[in-house]
């Protein structure tokens, strides 16, 4: 077993034996169970509508359901997986287990990749049982499932994002609620700055502010379009993220 | 083993190491004594790596700390101040995960887990979570942490701190035990654990070392003069002045009515027998006559408390007859 594997055991050990992960899932899946259920009732409703109209009606689940659950479920992940990240870091420096992290004979970027491959995998976990919904409609009704899958696809690479956030921000302090706080404002900041970027027009500016924003990148990827330019753009800002997290981890040393 | 040289660690304007050098040979063990923020939990943290020093090298095991944190890393075993566990996991899955840290795996992880939870007597914890043990307990998983890997270098930051006397002596049994095949830097403000497990003393204030040396001979160094107390039965009016006239004899402080005394003497110079006589003559009644020598809390609290500005071979023991007698 590398170390990194030890490091990644450890920390879904840690995960599970701690409500943090019942509590987080439980609350993510309630809420995106709900969610869906209520976009398919008002699919029906107007459904019935359509059919009193014109007598027929064709629905596109893809259109009522899915991109609208899509969207929600990515502000639900803003403010959901900084819980999950902000104990990685910031636990180890106020158990002092920290000073003993760093002094075993293991990289800093091991232990920056250990930590966050290990809330990765409980994120894809839970990502994996909200997968339950689009196959049970499967059953009752027919739509596309090329959207859904890169719409997925979407979800993974933003909670990835996410997820780096949320590990540079329990880096840098000693406390996992400042940590949360952090990563849920640097993310909101990053949301915003789509709003800013479509303010500022078609300008050069505009564009470099609305691709700086994870926005547009996933909706492309919920509207099915899978563009390497959106991915570039993700797995750039993860390996930034992670970098990042490194820089903090080894200068935290120096205090 | 260990090598320091002139190593100066600065946090912005403040000094909290100043030149320090040291050096461990192998197979010995070294006492870090000094108060509170005299710097040893400083000098600990760059020899295991964990942060650079602003200037001097330190080395383990031919490697330097600086260059080669890896190799320093793999061959040490380090217990912080704190011992670091955690709560969340039961005494056999955290001693595993230090060891694949480590490197350790299958059989070779399975043995050294069972050898550590032997040594340090873990056996009937071994299966609960560190966060429901007490501070006891967790200060020795800590040490079973330490030791799991078997490192030629062992950096103890207050290994007896928290555990009951029964514990400490088995501690000290345990550091006496690895002395020979391991070198050992401990760091404690217990002093008679530094003599009762030590080779050599380091002592440390202010971010310098004051003095170095073995417990016996740091004493014997200090001691600047002799002293002597003597309670007599019935002494006169005149016995002080007729002690202070023997020859020898520097000073003579009386500790209240009880007839006790305290002489101060020349170094190297034994005025007991001729004292005795004295008394046996003048019949003020022999009570108790003995030598005190300084013990390591005495040359410790000296050498501290004249940091400023006094070499340790300037300072004067001065007669704290109260105390003393007390």
């Amino acid at each position: 077993m590398t170390p990194v594997q030890a490091i990644i055991a450890k920390e879904l050990r840690s995960y599970f034996v701690s409500p943090v992960v019942y509590a987080v899932g439980f609350v993510f899946l309630l809420i995106v169970g709900l969610l869906g259920y209520l976009y398919v009732v008002f699919a029906g409703a107007q459904a019935i509508q359509l059919m009193q109209m014109q007598g027929t009606a064709q629905l596109n689940l893809n259109d009522l359901v899915f991109r609208n659950l899509f969207a929600s479920t990515r502000f639900i992940l803003l403010i959901i997986l900084p819980i999950l990240t902000m104990r990685l870091f910031a636990e180890e420096r106020k158990l002092r287990t920290f000073e003993f992290l760093l002094t075993s004979p293991v990289g800093i970027n091991e232990i920056v990749v250990g930590k966050f491959m290990s809330v990765f995998i409980v994120f894809l976990g839970l990502l994996g049982l909200t997968g339950l919904m689009p196959l049970m409609l499967a059953l009752f009704s027919d739509f596309d499932w090329y959207p859904i899958l890169t719409g997925y696809l979407g979800l993974v690479l933003l909670g990835a994002l996410f997820l780096s956030v949320g590990v540079l921000a329990s880096a840098l302090t000693e406390n996992q609620i400042v940590a949360a706080f952090v990563s849920i404002g640097i993310l909101l900041v990053l949301w915003l700055f789509a709003g800013l970027g479509s303010l500022l027009g078609d300008t050069a500016v505009g564009q470099a502010v609305s691709y700086l924003s994870f926005m547009e990148h996933y909706d492309h990827l919920v509207r099915g379009l899978v563009d390497t330019k959106d991915l570039v753009y993700f797995f750039s800002s993860l390996v930034l993220m992670l970098f990042l997290s490194h820089r903090v981890v080894d200068s935290a040393r120096w205090k | 083993m260990i090598e320091v040289q002139e190593i100066t660690k600065r946090y912005g304007q403040h000094t909290a190491l100043d030149r320090v050098s040291f050096s461990v040979a192998k197979g010995e063990v070294l006492a870090f004594l000094g108060p509170n923020g005299a710097g040893k939990t400083t000098t600990m943290r760059i020899l295991t790596c964990f942060m650079p020093a602003t200037e001097g090298t330190a080395r383990v095991a031919g490697f330097d700390c600086a260059d080669q944190p890896m190799e320093v890393k793999r061959r040490i075993g380090y217990l912080p101040e704190t011992p670091p566990v955690y709560q969340e996991l039961t005494v056999t899955e955290y001693l595993r995960f230090v060891g694949r840290l480590r490197g350790l795996s299958g059989n070779t992880l399975t043995s050294s887990m069972q050898r550590e939870i032997e040594r340090l007597g873990l056996g009937t914890v071994q299966y609960r979570l560190i966060g429901n043990l007490s501070r006891g307990f967790r200060q020795r998983v800590g040490l079973a942490q330490a030791l799991l890997h078997d490192p030629q270098v062992l950096i103890l930051d207050e290994p007896t701190v928290g555990l009951d006397p029964k514990q400490i002596i088995e501690i000290r049994e345990l550091i006496k035990n690895l002395a020979g095949s391991h070198s050992v830097i401990l760091s404690t403000h217990i002093l008679p654990e530094a003599t009762a497990v030590c080779q050599r003393v380091v002592i440390i204030s202010g971010g310098r070392i004051v003095a170095e040396d073995t417990p016996e001979q740091l004493s014997a160094r200090l001691r600047q003069s002799e002293k002597i107390s003597l309670t007599l039965k019935a002494p006169t009016a005149d016995t002080e002045s007729r002690l202070r006239a023997v020859q020898g004899v520097q000073n003579v402080f009386t500790g209240g009515d009880s007839g006790t005394f305290l002489l101060e003497c020349e170094l190297g110079r034994d005025v007991r027998d001729e004292v005795a006589r004295m008394v046996v003559t003048s019949g003020w009644g022999l009570l108790e006559l003995k030598a005190i020598s300084m013990t390591l809390e005495d040359v410790f609290l000296q050498l501290t408390r004249h940091e400023e500005g006094l070499a340790p071979d300037a300072v004067v023991v001065s007669a704290d007859p109260a105390g003393q007698l007390a």
